[in-house]
């Protein structure tokens, strides 16, 4: 009976996990087909692979300069939404008055409003500041977006910080900088990481903002993709390299702060 | 002027007045401890003199310079808290070199200074440790290293024992205590027990709805509590009140002749049970606690039952055969009694 069980939530496991990733799996084949593999009927699971795709999608449009700007952008943007959101939730948690509650939702609260709502008053203040296309715009934008889930990702992890412990080292000598160097950043070493990389993630996959605040000088791999769906007429393969170059180093930066990130959420756990 | 001062100290919590206007004096190498009841403002008072809370009106002066203002980190105080409030991702060495690394003293002084605390609380064996690899005893002596590493102008302590089992509790005490005459550090220790304020204190400070009742020596509050707050608040099992209003007999075999409408108080070493017959008072036993050293002998008076009854608590070093409902007769030492008005003040104190 329990042997049953266990094969049934087995077997269960590994057909929602095949459904999940079967789109992403079907991604990376399709990117090493010629676009006529990739439309032919029935579907091809074994082909020759192929880079043409690749090649083509280098050859008309510039890689480098979107990844570069991508890279830029969520960087920049998280490690300055790191920067306000912080100290914003550091005294949320810690200094708690009865509008502290009030006040994490309504920045949650922005997060309810349709980005596009924003769309007309923001592209024109871009437009009068002349920084249309520019990643300042960008970076500013991401780093806002993110904000409201920066404070609430670092607000309930540093609640859970005894606040005895940061009396203990303001007793000790430490002014507000050194509190948060020596105790704060270590506990929450969890929080802080998985903030970081949560909103990297986002900043990355970015496409609304990206669209529509720029075009050829500071747009992202968002931009990138978008440039070879509809216009131009479906081509699946290059659409699909175009986004495995996309995803690629979110994925790899993933897969090498995982262990960081898995080591921080159980310092907090086990503390 | 005295090391630390404290004049016209006081919080408000919104509408809530916490600390109602405090002064006090502490000299230099003092044992001062705050005791009262929970919710007294004992810990508040305590944490406004490490600058954690704020303080809102009053000043407080510290070696002759007014630190009112001051951040926690500027004071130069150092605190034991309830919880310990270690530093989890540290280790017992590192715990308790915080402060000096913060410093910036150098690695070699911090190394004996740690190395000498550690000594003096027999912690030098696990000083790699975190602690959490620690035992409740073992982690308040980091805590407390943590202070005396520091060699801080005062040493703050916030109810420092209650986290811990009764045996560890007396054995910590007793250590808090060497460890004040060997360090001759200025100390302020803020308990709700009365026995840790009896026996570690040169002087208590007994607070009550954040007003100050009585400052003295630990004898003092004994024999000539100020009023009948500090009279029940001190001494275990509580002093016996005898409301003359109602009972106004007892004045006569009391001996307070003269005490008008008020209390008369009557600490139980001072009620003497004798055989039944004898005595001036007679009742029933209702009770009896033999705690070995002590024997406590709980007694009703007779004849009083309609008028709310009185029960008169008995300490006696002799172990005695009562029973719970045996007759016995009830004496009043001679010229042992303490005498409060209808408010509670104290109008004259014949005990020692």
């Amino acid at each position: 009976m329990k042997h049953l069980a266990l094969l049934v939530r087995t077997a269960a496991a590994w057909l929602i996990t095949l459904l999940v990733v079967f789109p992403l799996i079907w991604l990376v084949l399709t990117a090493f087909k010629t676009e006529l593999q990739a439309i032919a009927v029935p579907p091809q699971l074994f082909f020759t692979p192929t880079l043409e795709s690749f090649a083509e999608v280098n050859l008309r449009s510039d890689y480098l300069l979107h990844a570069g700007n991508s890279v830029i952008t969520s960087f920049v943007s998280t490690l300055l939404g790191l920067a306000i959101a912080a100290p914003a939730a550091y005294s949320m948690a810690f200094f708690r008055t009865r509008r502290t509650r009030d006040i994490l939702m309504w920045m949650l609260s922005t997060k309810m409003m349709p980005a596009v709502g924003a769309l007309v008053p923001v592209y024109v203040i871009a437009q009068t500041a002349g920084l249309l296309d520019s990643l300042t715009a960008l970076i500013v934008v991401f780093t806002l977006s993110n904000l409201p889930i920066m404070v609430w990702m670092l607000y309930s992890g540093f609640k859970d910080i005894p606040p005895d412990i940061l009396e203990a080292a303001r007793m000790d000598g430490a002014n507000v900088w050194g509190e948060f160097l020596h105790v704060i950043r270590p506990l929450a070493m969890g929080t802080l990481a998985s903030t970081g990389l949560l909103c990297l993630v986002l900043a990355w996959n970015e496409a609304f903002w990206a669209l529509n605040l720029s075009s050829a000088k500071a747009g992202t791999l968002a931009s990138l993709i978008a440039s070879y769906s509809s216009p131009e007429g479906l081509f699946w393969a290059k659409l699909s390299a175009a986004s495995l170059m996309a995803i690629a180093p979110i994925v790899v930066v993933g897969w090498f702060s995982q262990k960081q990130l898995v080591q921080g959420l159980t310092f907090g756990a086990v503390k | 002027m005295s090391f630390l001062e404290l004049r016209g100290v006081e919080k408000n919590f919104g509408a809530q007045r916490a600390i109602k206007g405090i002064d006090l004096a502490v000299e230099k190498g003092e044992f001062v401890v705050f005791v009262g009841p929970s919710g007294c403002g004992k810990s508040t008072l305590l944490r406004m003199i490490a600058g954690l809370t704020e303080i809102d009106a009053g000043t407080l002066r510290l070696d002759g310079r007014d630190i009112t203002k001051l951040a926690s980190s500027k004071r130069d105080l150092a605190m034991v808290f309830q919880s310990y409030a270690l530093y989890p991702h540290m280790s017992v060495a590192d715990n308790m070199s915080f402060a000096l690394r913060l410093a910036s003293v150098d690695k070699a002084v911090i190394r004996e200074k740690v190395g000498r605390a550690a000594e003096i609380l027999n912690l030098t064996q696990y000083l790699q440790r975190t602690p959490k690899e620690l035992s409740g005893g073992q982690r308040q002596r980091v805590a407390i290293g943590r202070a005396i590493v520091r060699a801080p102008k005062v040493f703050l302590f916030d109810e420092p024992l209650s986290n811990l089992d009764a045996a560890l509790r007396g054995q910590t005490r007793v250590e808090i205590a060497k460890l004040h005459r060997e360090l001759g550090a200025t100390t302020i220790y803020v308990t709700h027990d009365q026995v840790e304020a009896m026996t570690l204190a040169d002087r208590v400070v007994v607070l009550r709805d954040g007003a100050i009742e009585q400052v003295g020596s630990p004898l003092e509050l004994y024999d000539r509590p100020a009023n009948q707050f500090v009279a029940q608040f001190i001494g275990t099992p509580q002093m016996n009140m005898i409301d003359t209003s109602k009972f106004p007999a007892l004045r006569d075999v009391v001996g307070a002749t003269d005490a008008a409408d008020g209390f008369i108080g009557v600490r139980p070493e001072n009620v003497v049970v004798r055989p039944a017959g004898s005595g001036r008072l007679a009742g029933h036993v209702e009770l009896v606690e033999s705690l070995g050293a002590d024997t406590l002998i709980y007694a009703n008076v007779d004849g009083l039952a309609p008028h709310g009854g009185l029960q008169l608590i008995a300490r006696q070093n002799e172990r005695t055969e009562l029973h719970p409902g045996d007759a016995v007769g009830l004496d009043i030492a001679p010229a042992s009694f303490h005498v409060f008005d209808r408010l509670g003040h104290t109008v004259a104190a014949r005990a020692r």
